[in-house]
């Protein structure tokens, strides 16, 4: 493949350049948050720390941390760098607890953002000569609004679609021919079905895939690859940060370039909080260096990666993340979704179960199934049949109203969710990332 | 007042014989049983000889159960005697959530285990017609 660049001068830049970008803005962002947000402005005073001990990224370890639970206290305006009046957006994704984070954008943010996706859309080859299918949900979600804006940038006809409706997916695909496809792995792997299905797939003309918002397999991405006739790239990002386009694959397929210039990655020992040398699996921590309205510093991601500067063939110099190996904390992806096993929790004891349950994530044919084993308790017990069947449905749309997507509800008799060392087991993960 | 146990029962082999057995171990004599089921769990329903005593030794062990008052009919023991009964109710518009049959004390009665949506409306109704509710000594129950 032809080597094509979004914004050359600052994806091959040396790597003395990044550092010099990352060191001005940086210290120009600790400014502004020390400046424009008390929440974090506390937290630095706590650790004795002014805007004059960061003098560029040697001394970003010094900063605190921040985490989700950060957000929830912070919930909702407590995190902004920029007045309400200079926003121009909201993007939201679920919390520890029910109460969702939301993250603020100025028109700026917005475009340096669907820079960050451009980069990726270019580097799978977009051109203005690609029609852009995304399927990621449009809405609150990141994915949709994300891809859409870099669809943009990057000079393709863009499609819209949105999430679900497979038939329709199809028929634009057939239709207006479809040449990049973005959406979760697991949904690409259902269209490819659905396309071997139908018989259709010498009317598809796609040529690559951007994937992300999920964990998949390198076997997952060969099955992709196959059955639709491209080649499939992955996709990292977070709404704390941004969203998609953080980090995106390059033609390698060895990784994801971390936008830098917008971005500070390290690594951290989730344990200790100590920064990890180059190559060290630890917890991945942002820092973002040009946002304004949401300006995030030493956001722990609780994604478990590794980085790595080794050269890349696509002359991107970047610094490239694994794929995430897993979490440092209780969260689950389930399609494309972030659950918290709390918020589980807290439907149940609203709906008068016990706490006592069980998640069974599993992937059937590539698509992630998500059940939840629920304990039966002498409250909604009936002697109707029906009465306990309305009672389930009850709880059915109470989870997904909470979680955003459906979960199979299970009841059992009380005391059988298996329990280990007195403990219950909440999660049982059966995929096999 | 005749009282029916209903249990929650899992979906899976072996719950039905726990429950039964466990009757069975303490002296329990089952008059009727009914279950109504769905994929995943089912409710059982059984009247038996003493309800509080077997009421009490399900919960010790843990088990998900309801007491309800129910309301059992003698049916007369000849073709078409429960399809009268149930023309009766069709005819007053009472709402059946489900019934079945239990075992007299010995007589060559036949005796159906009601439960209605509205209890007060059922007894009028089969009163009304002359029928008559049987007793827990009709059952043989304590």
């Amino acid at each position: 493949m032809e080597k094509r660049y979004y914004q050359p001068e600052i994806e091959t830049a040396s790597y003395e350049q990044i550092r010099a970008w990352q060191n001005e803005r940086l210290v120009k962002q600790v400014k502004h948050v020390w400046e424009n947000v008390p929440y974090y402005r506390k937290k630095m005073e706590a650790k004795g720390v002014t805007p004059d001990d960061i003098k560029g990224v040697d001394d970003l370890h010094k900063l605190p941390f921040l985490t989700k639970d950060d957000l929830r206290e912070a919930y909702p305006y407590g995190l902004m760098g920029k007045p309400l009046a200079d926003c121009v957006r909201i993007q939201s994704t679920s919390g520890t607890t029910g109460k969702r984070v939301v993250a603020f954008y100025t028109q700026h943010d917005i475009d340096l953002w669907e820079d960050c996706c451009a980069r990726a859309i270019v580097a799978v080859g977009g051109t203005n000569e690609d029609v852009c299918h995304v399927s990621y949900g449009y809405g609150l979600f990141t994915g949709g609004p994300g891809l859409n804006g870099g669809s943009h940038k990057a000079g393709c006809l863009t499609l819209p679609m949105s999430s679900g409706n497979t038939e329709r997916q199809l028929q634009f695909m057939t239709d207006l021919g479809s040449t990049i496809l973005c959406c979760t792995p697991s949904y690409a792997a259902y269209l490819a079905e659905s396309i071997k299905e139908r018989g259709i797939k010498d009317q598809i003309k796609l040529k690559a895939g951007i994937f992300g918002a999920e964990a998949w397999s390198e076997e997952m991405r060969r099955d992709i690859e196959r059955e639709l006739g491209i080649r499939a790239y992955d996709i990292y990002g977070l709404t704390e940060i941004s969203g998609p386009g953080v980090s995106f694959e390059c033609q390698e397929q060895t990784g994801m370039h971390i936008n830098e210039d917008h971005f500070i990655a390290e690594i951290i020992d989730p344990e200790t909080g100590e920064v990890l040398p180059e190559g060290s699996k630890g917890e991945l921590v942002f820092s973002c260096i040009t946002k304004e309205a949401f300006p995030l510093l030493r956001y722990r991601t609780r994604d478990i990666c590794v980085l790595t500067r080794k050269p890349c063939s696509c002359g991107r110099t970047h610094v490239k993340m694994s794929k995430p190996m897993g979490r440092s904390d209780d969260m689950l992806i389930i399609r494309g979704v972030n659950v918290f096993p709390s918020q589980i929790e807290t439907v149940l004891i609203e709906q008068g179960y016990q706490a006592n349950y069980q998640i069974i994530v599993d992937r059937v044919n590539n698509s992630d199934t998500f059940e939840v084993m629920v304990e039966m308790t002498p409250e909604n017990f009936s002697d109707s049949l029906a009465k306990i069947a309305e009672m389930e449905k009850k709880l059915v749309a109470a989870l997904k109203a909470m979680l955003g997507i459906a979960a199979k509800v299970k009841l059992v008799a009380p005391k059988t969710i298996a329990r280990s060392e007195g403990k219950a087991v909440r999660v049982v993960d059966k995929r096999k990332i | 007042m005749i009282y029916q146990i209903s249990v929650f029962l899992e979906n899976r082999a072996g719950q039905l014989a726990e429950v039964t057995g466990l009757l069975a171990e303490n002296n329990v004599n089952l008059r009727a049983i009914s279950i109504a089921e769905t994929t995943d769990y089912g409710v059982l329903r059984v009247i038996v000889d003493d309800a509080e005593r077997a009421s009490s030794i399900l919960l010790g062990q843990g088990n998900v159960m309801s007491m309800t008052p129910v309301s059992v009919v003698e049916v007369p023991d000849r073709p078409a005697g429960l399809a009268d009964v149930l023309e009766i109710l069709s005819e007053k518009e009472i709402d059946i959530e489900y019934m079945y049959s239990i075992l007299g004390n010995g007589g060559e009665k036949a005796y159906m285990v009601f439960r209605a949506s509205d209890e007060a409306k059922f007894e009028a109704a089969i009163k009304g017609a002359g029928l008559a509710l049987a007793t827990k000594a009709d059952l043989g129950l304590k």
